[in-house]
């Protein structure tokens, strides 16, 4: 009964914000990511296609506002040639005071924010929520699986199981990936909403993945370089240990003489 | 230092002694770099380095991201954004910040730990101790105004949590409470005094650990038996220390670079597996997040803080007895004080005549209590309130106060301390042979 309650209490309360340090949340799935590991790096078609993805159907609603258009062009992001990075920013409008209206964007400019209030802004979603909180809620499977808001992301876009509930005047989809099981947003992908021009699969599965990942360039643009600095700080560190761990060893090794 | 007898910086050019007569600043240097340290020091008395580099880094990477912070509640979180985007190396900078404040305290909580075990805070070393613990304290309100800048919603939301414990206080508490916030509430007044803060208080933290490094040179660094450096003549103490330079900078050094290629790790493969997602969803008043969980650096004090409510025998009494002016909020913050004063006045409440732990057959069962209670502590302040991590929490919190209140002062009456070697001498000889033999014919 008491743990019972507790669960309920649990669901309740991370029906709220979705985000969740405890566990208790919603089931997701472990998906493979180019990008996961150490050595991992962003797909570029991938981000190419999560970009397609995410202009075609989640910018209706959700904004990016933290995202500079030409960031677009970035080498180890979706590196588009910088005309369609243009061309990209001149299909969303700016206010400009100066003119007193709307002009097309430029590639200086950021993302447009969201067009409906209720719906967050997906610049730093990947990073905003965690998808592996085990064992015990201590989260050290995030040790090996990463924090996994990519995961959560397109978990969440492939969780809706059809079901629907109303609930004071406002509709609730069925969810298994989000906390209390029952999301405000309606499903947003069905598989095959978009068209790629090279062909690639399109069924649900695939381009929930692709703007999951587009979203985790989002959220973490530098990520490349970062691994690479790691990579760099781990190598050169392991090596100064060796080198101070023999000058070291001479350096006592007359005053530690076992007999 | 510390009375042990050593050579001196002895000016030899005319221009040595001219600088010499007017300003002995090489003559420091080179007394600390030459200070006597106890030849059996082991890898726990590396962690000052570590902390020292730990000091550095967040103030080094603090500056260059101050340069392009800007704060105010409509900018900051979109400054934090400029800088992992935008400013060059700018992403690498702020996740060695962030992931340096949390190997700042891994490193504070070892060596607070490792005075905890060989009874470095006992006479002459209470100073040294006392001053450690008000950097310990200077840490910990850094840290916490550090996290409140990015202006996520943890920063928000913990930041209103833990000012609101001020304003328990009887009587004052309010006043306090608005002087900490400039306001009624958390708001942009909050962030700007908090970075003004939070760029004082590391020169702060700097002057005291000059102070904290001067006070246990004066008295000389304890060690792992505990047992005095000889100072009878230069000659003897010799034969219990090596100079610090080369041979402790270079144990130093090595175990930093070993701990950095964790830390760099970390930095470049999981930023933020320490940090919690919420926080970079950007602060807003009208949505709390479900779960406000502190720093994990923060999670054993915090566990303390929450584990008194109205319903624990203890509080209802406080609360009877000062006709409710104690009431569970406030004990709770008294409590989560006190747990940290009691570990300060720990030169004063450990009544053994032993230094060393390791000497210490009964006391070293309770420290490894202890240590098992603070990390048990960690997990349970993360750990959502309510049963049973409730009462697991209000155990291990009366755990902590009994070590402290109860059988440390207990344990020097009763406990049988076994034998201590004579000298440091003998120690390093019996682990490590070499030149003792001969000196002990």
């Amino acid at each position: 009964m008491l743990k019972k309650l507790a669960i309920s209490t649990v669901a309740a309360a991370t029906l709220a914000t979705g985000a969740f340090a405890a566990g208790g949340a919603g089931h997701i799935e472990d998906f493979d990511f180019s990008f996961e590991g150490p050595f991992g790096a962003f797909d570029q078609n991938q981000l190419q296609r999560g970009l397609q993805v995410y202009t075609e159907v989640c910018s209706a609603c959700h904004g990016l506002k933290f995202v500079p258009i030409r960031t677009l062009a970035d080498e180890g992001g979706p590196h588009l040639p910088e005309d369609q990075v243009r061309a990209y920013a001149a299909q969303f409008d700016i206010y400009d005071a100066a003119l007193d209206e709307d002009v097309p964007r430029k590639p200086s400019d950021f993302f447009p924010e969201s067009a409906l209030e209720n719906a967050p802004d997906l610049s730093l979603m990947a990073k905003a929520r965690a998808g592996f909180h085990g064992p015990y809620g201590l989260g050290i499977n995030q040790f090996v699986k990463g924090i996994g808001g990519t995961e959560y992301i397109a978990s969440i876009l492939t969780g809706y199981t059809g079901e629907e509930k109303e609930q004071a005047g406002v509709t609730f989809y069925e969810n298994t990936a989000f906390p209390g099981g029952w999301i405000a947003m309606a499903p947003p992908l069905y598989g095959e909403d978009v068209e790629f021009s090279d062909g690639h699969d399109n069924d649900l599965h695939h381009i929930a993945a692709d703007v999951s990942a587009f979203l985790m360039w989002t959220a973490e643009p530098k990520m490349m370089a970062r691994k690479q600095a790691g990579v760099v700080g781990v190598l050169l560190l392991t090596l100064l240990s060796v080198l101070l761990y023999m000058t070291n060893k001479k350096l006592w090794a007359p005053h530690k003489k076992k007999h | 230092m510390g009375g042990i007898p050593h050579d001196h910086y002895e000016p030899k050019t005319k221009g040595e002694k001219w600088l010499h007569s007017r300003l002995p600043i090489v003559g420091l240097m080179y007394a600390t770099l030459t200070a006597p340290t106890p030849k059996n020091l082991n890898w726990m008395w590396i962690w000052g380095i570590v902390l020292t580099f730990c000091l550095v880094l967040q103030i080094v990477t603090g500056i260059v991201l101050a340069m392009h912070y800007t704060p105010h509640v409509d900018n900051a979180f979109a400054s934090v954004e400029h800088i992992m985007r935008d400013v060059n190396g700018g992403y690498m900078l702020r996740y060695m910040h962030a992931n340096g404040a949390s190997l700042f305290f891994v490193a504070v909580y070892a060596h607070i730990f490792r005075g905890l075990y060989y009874g470095s805070y006992k006479a002459p070393r209470e100073v040294t101790w006392i001053i450690g613990m008000l950097i310990y304290l200077l840490m910990m309100a850094t840290g916490f105004m550090g996290y409140v800048l990015p202006w996520g919603q943890m920063s928000f939301w913990g930041a209103t949590v833990i000012t609101g414990l001020f304003g328990a206080i009887p009587f004052i508490g309010e006043s306090i409470q608005t002087l900490l916030l400039g306001g009624p509430a958390v708001d942009n007044a909050t962030l700007n005094r908090f970075f003004s803060l939070h760029y004082l208080l590391p020169f702060v933290i700097a002057g005291l650990v000059i102070l904290h490094i001067w006070a246990f040179h004066t008295t000389g660094n304890n060690n792992p038996t505990g047992v005095e450096v000889r100072r009878g003549s230069k000659e003897e103490a010799e034969k219990d220390t090596l100079p610090f330079w080369p041979y402790f900078v270079i144990k130093d050094l090595f175990a930093l670079a070993v701990i950095l290629v964790v830390f760099f790790a970390v930095v470049g493969f999981m930023p933020n597996y320490l940090g919690h997602p919420d926080n970079y969803i950007e602060a807003n008043a009208l949505s709390t997040p479900a779960h406000i969980v502190p720093e994990w650096y923060f999670l054993p004090f915090y566990a303390i803080l929450r584990a008194f409510t109205s319903e624990v025998w203890v509080v209802q009494i406080a609360s009877f007895v000062t006709g409710g002016i104690i009431d569970a909020k406030f004990f709770g913050v008294l409590a989560m004080f006190g747990a940290i004063a009691v570990m300060a006045l720990v030169p004063w409440l450990d009544t053994s005549s032993v230094r060393s732990g390791r000497f210490r057959p009964m006391f070293k069962w309770w420290f490894a209590l202890l240590v098992i209670d603070f990390f048990a502590l960690m997990w349970l302040g993360a750990m959502p309130a309510e049963e049973p991590y409730a009462s697991f929490s209000l155990i291990a919190s009366a755990y902590w106060f009994a070590y402290f209140l109860v059988i440390l002062p207990l344990l020097g009456v009763i406990e049988k301390p076994d034998a201590q070697p004579a000298t440091i001498e003998e120690d390093f000889a019996a682990h490590y042979g070499g030149d003792a033999e001969k000196s002990a014919e």
